[in-house]
């Protein structure tokens, strides 16, 4: 079976989610691969949320917010941004290809936009190939000892 | 009637073992309300003892440094099977610690560094140790050493957790009473720390905070009544727990984490990441990009105590 990407998508409440239903709206087609998920503010996407959604399952993560200067908090796609340039540095240390994840600017009123941006960042990721975060360290904990027998059961659980 | 005590050490550098000893005469009233039954740093006793007892016969077991290789896991399994209650002491245990920097590399890449590739090595023939050996009819063995560093719960249950690198000796004393009154909170608490944030009692002035560059420790003279953060020297104060009785901050040092994150928080560095971020002044993408370069390695700045223990807890191989 081909492999189809899986995306999270962060939309802010006023421009980016709005945009996406405007493409709703106007029977705009685009990649089913993402999963959107509303937020008030690209301010209020900590980046535990992103971190979280790549060791969930995610392939690629896209963050989408107000242009600068059209924040309805005046501030929040600013910290959004700080956040992502800083974040894309760490996930590379961590080995997560910096291209899995992506930050864009739609407003309200472009549908046609995000309906361009959601297509062009899961192509990206298809070329990118899963990344299955969470099954490749639990491979890899598999090499470390097995457990000595008699001391089977008392495990955290895991 | 007296408590029955183990004491060990996994890969960790001795210092947890040397706070207990830094309880200077309190270590007398430790050993009134406690029988030790196995503290290689400081006594003699044999592994070989502890097997014989029956499952749950000592009471604590307070485990410091992290899971490293087989041995530290088959001693924490077998002190798991032996105590009733079971301590993490200490960051290592706590949380992976320094050496759980270690899970941004493998095990292949570490023992290369280590024993052929670093400056002051000569090892022509490449030798690296093996785990099992045989030399004229001998068998040698050595525990495995583990690819990825693990904290102490991720391999057994753990009932308490000291922070600390090391713990404060004092907090190690005050948890130990608390075990000694049976006035012990729901297992999996934190013990011997606070539960606020260390930024949250820092006595330094803080003001609006606009990071315009980052700074290292050597290089300026921090102003001593102003917060750090807004010095632009990196402080894990707002993600760290407090408990530790500020010794850095004191000292002129920021915090760098050690006593690990609050309660409810899954990542510290990660939390540490977002509030950095958002902190500093810029707007631009290249702005922000030229502060950012400030920071030599953020990763290992922002878990240093805590990669093991944080959510992706390794690099992917």
């Amino acid at each position: 079976m081909s492999f189809e990407p899986r995306i999270v998508g962060f939309l802010c409440n006023w421009c980016s989610y709005t945009g996406a239903d405007l493409a709703g709206t106007a029977r705009i087609k685009y990649s089913p691969n993402i999963r959107s998920i509303r937020v008030m503010c690209s301010g209020r996407i900590d980046a535990t949320f992103i971190i979280k959604a790549f060791l969930e399952g995610a392939d690629g993560v896209l963050i989408a917010g107000c242009h600068p200067g059209d924040c309805h908090y005046q501030e929040g796609n600013y910290k959004a941004l700080r956040r992502y340039r800083l974040l894309k540095r760490v996930i590379t240390e961590y080995g997560i290809e910096p291209e899995r994840l992506c930050l864009e600017w739609v407003a309200a009123s472009e549908g046609e936009r995000f309906a361009r941006v959601v297509d062009e960042f899961t192509e990206q990721v298809r070329e990118l190939g899963p990344l299955e975060f969470r099954g490749s360290i639990e491979d890899s904990l598999k090499n470390d000892n097995p457990v000595h027998e008699e001391h089977a059961g008392l495990g955290t659980g895991e | 009637m007296k408590l029955k005590f183990a004491i060990f050490w996994g890969a960790a550098c001795g210092g947890c073992g040397v706070a207990i000893l830094d309880t200077h005469e309190k270590i007398l009233d430790i050993a009134d309300m406690a029988d030790i039954y196995l503290w290689p740093l400081a006594m003699d006793f044999k592994f070989a003892d502890v097997e014989k007892m029956d499952d749950g016969y000592l009471d604590v077991a307070l485990y410091s440094g992290a899971v490293r290789n087989a041995e530290n896991e088959e001693i924490a399994l077998l002190l798991r099977r032996k105590s009733k209650v079971m301590v993490a002491l200490g960051a290592c245990a706590h949380l992976g610690g320094i050496p759980g920097l270690a899970n941004l590399y493998t095990r292949e890449d570490i023992l290369n560094r280590v024993y052929i590739d670093s400056e002051s090595t000569i090892n022509e023939e490449k030798i690296i140790p093996r785990e099992a050996w045989n030399e004229d009819g001998n068998d040698l063995e050595l525990p495995r050493f583990y690819n990825t560093v693990k904290t102490l719960d991720q391999v057994v249950d753990v009932e308490y957790y000291i922070p600390g690198c090391p713990p404060v000796p004092l907090q190690i004393f005050s948890a130990l009473t608390l075990i000694r009154d049976g006035m012990l909170p729901p297992p999996g608490s934190v013990i011997g720390a606070g539960d606020r944030s260390l930024c949250d009692q820092c006595e330094r002035v803080k003001e609006e905070k606009k990071i315009s560059g980052i700074k290292r420790i050597q290089q300026v003279i921090p102003d001593t009544k102003k917060c750090f953060l807004e010095q632009g020297l990196i402080c894990l104060g707002p993600v760290t727990r407090s408990g530790c009785g500020s010794r850095c901050i004191n000292s002129g040092v920021p915090c760098r984490g050690c006593y690990g994150p609050l309660d409810d928080v899954d990542d510290q560095g990660v939390k540490m990441l977002s509030a950095l971020a958002s902190s500093l002044d810029a707007k631009e993408e290249k702005e922000i990009d030229a502060i950012l370069d400030g920071i030599v390695d953020p990763l290992r700045t922002f878990h240093r105590f805590s990669l093991a223990a944080s959510m992706l807890r390794r690099k992917k191989v």
